[in-house]
Order: C-alpha cells, then structure tokens, then sequence
C-alpha cells in the first residue's frame, strides 16, 4: 500500500525527459487564432461598405417592423393573432392559448420587448428558409455536397456563439444585425438539414412514376419532392424558430432589442423577479409559435 | 415479317447490366464475359456487376397484351422498365414505332425521351404510386399537367376517363381513402388519360387480394376490347398470364427462354423450367376444345366402316352419329335438347366442357370452319386435367 520513493523519483525524471519536447510543441504554436483574426481584418477592410450597407438594410427593416408593430395597439394585435390561430389551426385550446398567452405579456408589461424578439425572429427565420431549403434540395440531390458541408454546419451548431459574436461585432458593429446574424448562424442547419431529409426519403416509387410520365427534373422537384417533404420541411421551420428564440439572450448581449435585454439586465443587477418574469415570457412565445407552426399530425 | 411491321415497341439484343461496384470499365468487362458465354453467378462474383437482362429480343404487336413472366429476380421488370428507360440498356435498341418509323427509345434524346413518355407510353405500377397528397382528379390528371394542359381541358379528360374505370363518384376523395383495388384503378385512369398507346404493367395486380384482382383483369381485358392498346404485362401468375395475355414470354436469370401464345406455352414448353411453370396452372380456364378432343380422322375403324368413338359410332363423312345402336340428333352447345350430342367451337374452354359433359351425360363434339372435327369424351378430359393436352390441335 506503502508509496514507493523510487517510483515517485522515477515518475520525475521521466517527467523532466519528455518535458523538452512538449516545450518544443508549445512553441512553435500552429496560429490558428491569429489567422483567423487576419481573416476577420482582411475581410473587414476589404468589405467595410459591403458589411455597412447589410448592417442598414436589415438594420432598417427589422428596426422598421418593430416600429411597425408597436404602432398596432396591442389589443388589435392580440385579436389579430387570435383570429390568424384559429384560421390556421382551427383549435379552440390554441386560440385560447394564443390569447391569453398575449395578455400575460401585456399584463407583465413586455409588449415592447416581444415585438422587437418577434420582428428579430421573423426576419432570420425567413433568412434561414430562404438559405435553407434551396441548399437542403442541393444537398440531397449532391451528396458530395452534403458530405462537404455536413462538418460546417456541425461547426455551426456547436462552436460556442460567444466565439463568433466577436467577429460579428468587428464586421456588423453594436444593434440588431450582428445579433440576428449569429441568430441565423446558430439555427440555420436545422432548415438545411430537415430539408434534406425530407427530400432525400421521398419514396423511389413516386420519383419513377414522374419520370415514367415524362416530367422533367423540375416539375419532378415541384410536384413530387417538395409536397411530398413538406411535412419535413415544416418541421424545419418549428425548429428554426425554436433556436432563433434560444439566441434572444445572446443577441441582446451585442445590442439587439426584445426580450433578451430584461435578461441580461436581470442578470447584471442581480434581480430574480425580473429574470424569471422574462424567463417566462419567452418560454410562452416559444410555446405559442411551436404550436401554430408545427406540422399537422393528421396529415401523413 | 408482317410481324415486325405491326409491332409497337420491340426489344432488339437487349443487355441491361447494374454496376453495383462502380469499379471503371465493369461493365465493359462484363460485356465481354457474357458473350463469351459466362453465366449471371460467374459475372456477378467476378465484377460486382448484375445481369439484370441479357441478349433480349422480343416484339409487342400492335393491340396486344404481351405477358413476361418468370421466377423472382428473373429480369422482368428490368426488360419491362427498359421500355420507357427506366433501365437503360447498355446494348442493343428498344424500338418504339409509330406504324412510320421507328425510335429507339435507348439511345434518344432527352427531350425526344419526354416527348414519348408522355405521349406514347404509360406505366402502371404494382404500389400503384399514386401521389398521397392530391386528389383522385388531380392523380389521374397528374400526366397531362406534365404536358402543361389546361386545368380546364383537363377537367373533361379526367373525368372521361374516371367513367372508364368507374369512379365518377371519387374524383374529389383523396387516395388513402381508396381501397386497393380502388387505387390501382386510379393508376389505370392515369395511365389512360395520356392516350398513350403503349401500356406498360409492372405486376399491376400483385398487391391486391385474389377476388378483386380477377374483377381488375376482367375490366382490363374489357378495356381492351374499347381501347386496343399495346400492353406489356409483368406478372408472376401463370393463371393471370393465361387469362389476359395473347403472348406470353418466360424468363430466366434475365434471358428470354420462350415467347409464344398462351396454347404454344400451355402446351408445348420448350423445357422444364417452363414446364414447371404451367404444372400449377388452373387448365379448367386455359386449355380449349381444340387441345382436348380426339380428331375423328385419328380414331380406329369398326368392322362396319365407322369410327371407333367409344361410346359413340361415328358415320366416315360425320354426317350421323351412333349411341348404342341409335342414330342421336346433334345441336349447338346454346341449343341443346336432352338426348342430344353437344356441338362445342374450337375455342370453348375445358371447364365449359366438363360442364356440358356433365349435363348431356354424353361425349362433347367438337366443330371448326362449320364442320365436326372431334369428340371430347371423358378419357380425353381427364388426360387434358392431368397436362397430357394433345398437340397440333386445332
Ligand atoms: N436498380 C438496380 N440496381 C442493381 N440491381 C438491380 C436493379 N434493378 C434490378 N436489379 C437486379 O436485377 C435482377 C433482376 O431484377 P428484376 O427486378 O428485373 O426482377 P423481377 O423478375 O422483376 O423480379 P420480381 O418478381 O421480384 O419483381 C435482380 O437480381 C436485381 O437484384
Ligand atoms: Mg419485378
């Protein structure tokens, strides 16, 4: 049981012997942060009017929805969205749920905040779809493309945001571009790649029966793949977002409005009844758009 | 030679082989090997390459049905989705002609490809693959919406033919409302709402339970008589290949071993794998007077100069007929008296046989181009149930 002297002098001076070439390692450091930081400032120079101007547009029309929104009295919104629910869905237990979810947020006075989260999320979410489903098709049509792509999106959804919220920064500056970037960053693979699936299951059988009746790659794509991955498709956008709402905090951090801002408030200044209120509103907005947006079970 | 001229589509020393590999130069390779004589399992070790059909040649007359028939992986529906290059062949030519001239549909171009899939050949197919999300109206449409048609000429198209197949009061249902047979009735709309002239079959009827796929092949053959269309037929029922096919080709390990009509196949196989193939056939619907019956000319003489019929005693010329030394009164098989011998035509079925057998309590005579020409008696019917059917009949 006893420890052995030896074995321990024995353990250092095999330390100190391959001590040298971990020295060795160590120095000649392989500058992967430095040559992404020299990427970042290359493409910032070079691209400053480019970044500029997305930074205004989108900057504009998210900024403007907002604007848009907050201008509707929110109890014409709330029937508005009430009676959209039910046009979709045909659900008493939703529209009831729709209404009175959005009459909790008036009553814990985060309106403002919703629309700006909502605003936020409509427009990456539209991003994401409009990237999304045409490189999903590409991808289950190209399976090199897919296998090419697959470790980017890997990257995508698991390098930690913070790490790309600093380039951001440094490209799109303080407010609501960079955050709905790193927003579409984050819940743009989930659209590709239910996309993808989607396409890539749709049965030999049907494939052939277009062919057979002489349809050419197109109208195979329009007729037969996208109505038959829809419901995948659909799945796509739910998800999609569901992470779009997840990154409201982070977004908040580099300046975006919406209901993140209460968050990172409530968490600098320490204040658990804040936090938990605007916990609560985005857990009920995440549970209200899943349940309009979600693909219909009985349809299969 | 008047054949070749009347055939819609033929199939000319066709090879369809499937790389599974994908090693370059396989299929070459594989070439080489099947004409020098290789077999599938020889190949197919050696190169990774199937054979899915080899040295195929077989042509479709205008207005027939032709059936394929053969054990499971046999290369049917490979030669059958040759036809409109769903398998496209490595060698040889696919031949569609317009009664003019002749396309060779493995080799055409892309746009002259579509042009013929939607014009000149139609497919039905065994899972049916109708389209979950439409309409019974918009599935049947579904070929002419590829042609870019009107939805309002459509319309008229579509519900003409949903008449045809009797599903006027379906048109607005979706298809998993639909019954089997009921689906693949929309598959046959579909098919004949492009006016295609070339029909192509993969096991239409496979998926459907015994009783509705008789009901499907009467309506077929029903069809046909109105429509007339070119059929290839896969099917691995040699009852169903019997019933609706006016020539039947058996394969196996993806050559051609026989082609000719239901009669040459029932009656004259060219060796046992097609031999092994009819021994469970049903003969009651399938075997006709003709293959039946004893010839009088064949039957031996009695010392009093007439023929020798077992029972009966027939006069030289056939002119009277003797039953126990009494001359008996014969009448068409429609017009039948007790008392008298039965006439049947050449073509009545075995099962109607017996069954006027049965009632007439005598042998079944047989007539062609207006005369007598045999006797079924009951030894005859019996060798017929027992697959002993005489040759050069009729
Ligand atoms: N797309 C393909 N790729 C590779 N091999 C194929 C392909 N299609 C068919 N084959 C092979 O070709 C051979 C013939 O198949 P085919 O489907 O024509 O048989 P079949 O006679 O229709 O049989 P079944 O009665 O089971 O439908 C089989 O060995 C099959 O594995
Ligand atoms: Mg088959």
């Amino acid at each position: 049981m006893g420890i052995d002297v030896r074995d321990i002098e024995h353990r250092e001076t095999g330390a100190a012997r391959i001590m040298a070439p971990e020295q060795w390692i160590a120095e000649h450091k392989i500058p992967v942060g430095a040559v992404m930081a020299a990427v970042v400032d290359v493409v910032r120079k070079h691209g400053l009017g480019f970044f500029d101007a997305i930074t205004d547009i989108v900057g504009f029309c998210a900024d403007g929805l907002t604007m848009l929104l907050l201008d509707i009295p929110p109890l014409l919104l709330v029937v508005a969205a009430t009676a959209g629910a039910w046009f979709l869905r045909r659900s008493p237990a939703l529209v009831a749920l729709v209404a009175l979810g959005l009459l909790f947020i008036i009553n814990q006075g985060y309106w403002n905040e919703t629309m700006a989260t909502l605003s936020l999320i409509l427009f990456s979410t539209i991003f994401c779809m409009a990237i999304g489903v045409p490189l999903g098709i590409a991808c289950a049509h190209r399976p090199r493309l897919a296998r090419a792509l697959q470790p980017f999106l890997d990257l995508m959804q698991t390098l930690p945001t913070f790490v790309y919220l600093i380039p951001t920064l440094i490209l799109f500056g303080l407010g609501t571009v960079p955050g709905m970037i790193s927003t579409i960053i984050f819940a743009v693979p989930a659209p590709i790649r239910m996309t993808q699936m989607g396409i890539a299951r749709v049965p030999r059988s049907l494939i052939e029966a277009g062919e057979a009746f002489g349809a050419t790659g197109r109208q195979i794509l329009w007729k037969i793949e996208l109505p038959a991955a829809l419901p995948m498709i659909q799945a796509g956008l739910t998800q999609c977002i569901m992470l779009s709402l997840s990154m409201v905090v982070i977004a908040a951090l580099v300046g975006a409005g919406g209901l993140g801002v209460p968050v990172v408030r409530a968490l600098n200044t320490v204040q658990v009844d804040a936090g938990f209120e605007s916990g609560f509103v985005i857990v009920l907005l995440a549970i209200m758009l899943d349940r309009v947006c979600r693909p219909k079970d009985s349809a299969s | 030679m008047s054949e070749e001229v009347n055939a819609a589509l033929e199939f000319r020393d066709v090879d369809i082989l499937f790389d599974r590999g994908n090693r370059r130069g396989a299929i070459e390779a594989a070439l080489a090997r099947l004409d020098a004589g290789e077999t599938r399992e020889e190949i197919g070790r050696a190169l990774k390459v199937t054979v899915g059909v080899a040295g195929a040649n077989l042509a479709v007359a205008r207005g027939e049905i032709s059936v394929l028939m053969g054990l499971s992986g046999s290369g049917k529906s490979t030669l059958l989705r040759a036809a409109n290059r769903l398998n496209r062949p490595v060698r040889g030519e696919v031949r569609i002609g317009n009664g003019l001239a002749w396309l060779d549909i493995a080799r055409c171009d892309d746009d002259t490809l579509r042009t013929l899939r939607k014009t000149r050949i139609a497919m039905v197919f065994q899972q049916f693959g109708l389209l979950p999300w439409r309409t019974v109206r918009d599935n049947v449409g579904f070929g002419l919406e590829l042609r870019g048609m009107a939805p309002s000429l459509r319309r008229d198209v579509v519900a003409e033919k949903l008449e045809l197949v009797g599903l006027s009061n379906w048109a607005d249902a979706h298809v998993h409302e639909l019954s089997g047979g009921m689906q693949q009735r929309v598959g046959l709309a579909r098919a004949f709402a492009t006016d295609a002239d070339i029909l192509l079959m993969d096991e239409p009827f496979s998926a459907l339970d015994p009783l509705i796929r008789r009901k499907l092949q009467d309506e077929l053959l029903d069809l046909q008589k109105r429509l007339k269309k070119t059929i290839l037929f896969v099917s691995h029922d040699i009852d169903e290949a019997l019933k609706i096919g006016s020539r039947i080709t058996i394969m196996r390990e993806g050559r051609i071993i026989q082609t000719g009509t239901p009669d040459d196949i029932a009656l004259r196989p060219v060796d046992d794998y097609v031999a092994e193939f009819i021994r469970h056939m049903n003969p009651l619907p399938t075997i006709v007077a003709a293959s039946v019956m004893r010839r009088f000319e064949d039957l031996p003489r009695l010392p009093d100069g007439m023929l020798d019929g077992g029972r009966i005693a027939v006069a030289p010329d056939a002119a009277t007929m003797w039953v126990a030394g009494r001359a008996v009164p014969v009448r068409p098989h429609s017009a039948w008296v007790e008392g008298a011998l039965c006439v049947v035509p050449a073509r009545l079925s075995l099962g109607e046989i017996i069954a006027l057998r049965q009632r007439s309590g005598l042998p079944v005579l047989v007539e062609a181009e207006g005369r007598l020409v045999g006797l079924c008696d009951d030894a005859d019917i019996l060798q017929a149930l027992c697959g002993k059917a005489r040759f050069g009949a009729g």
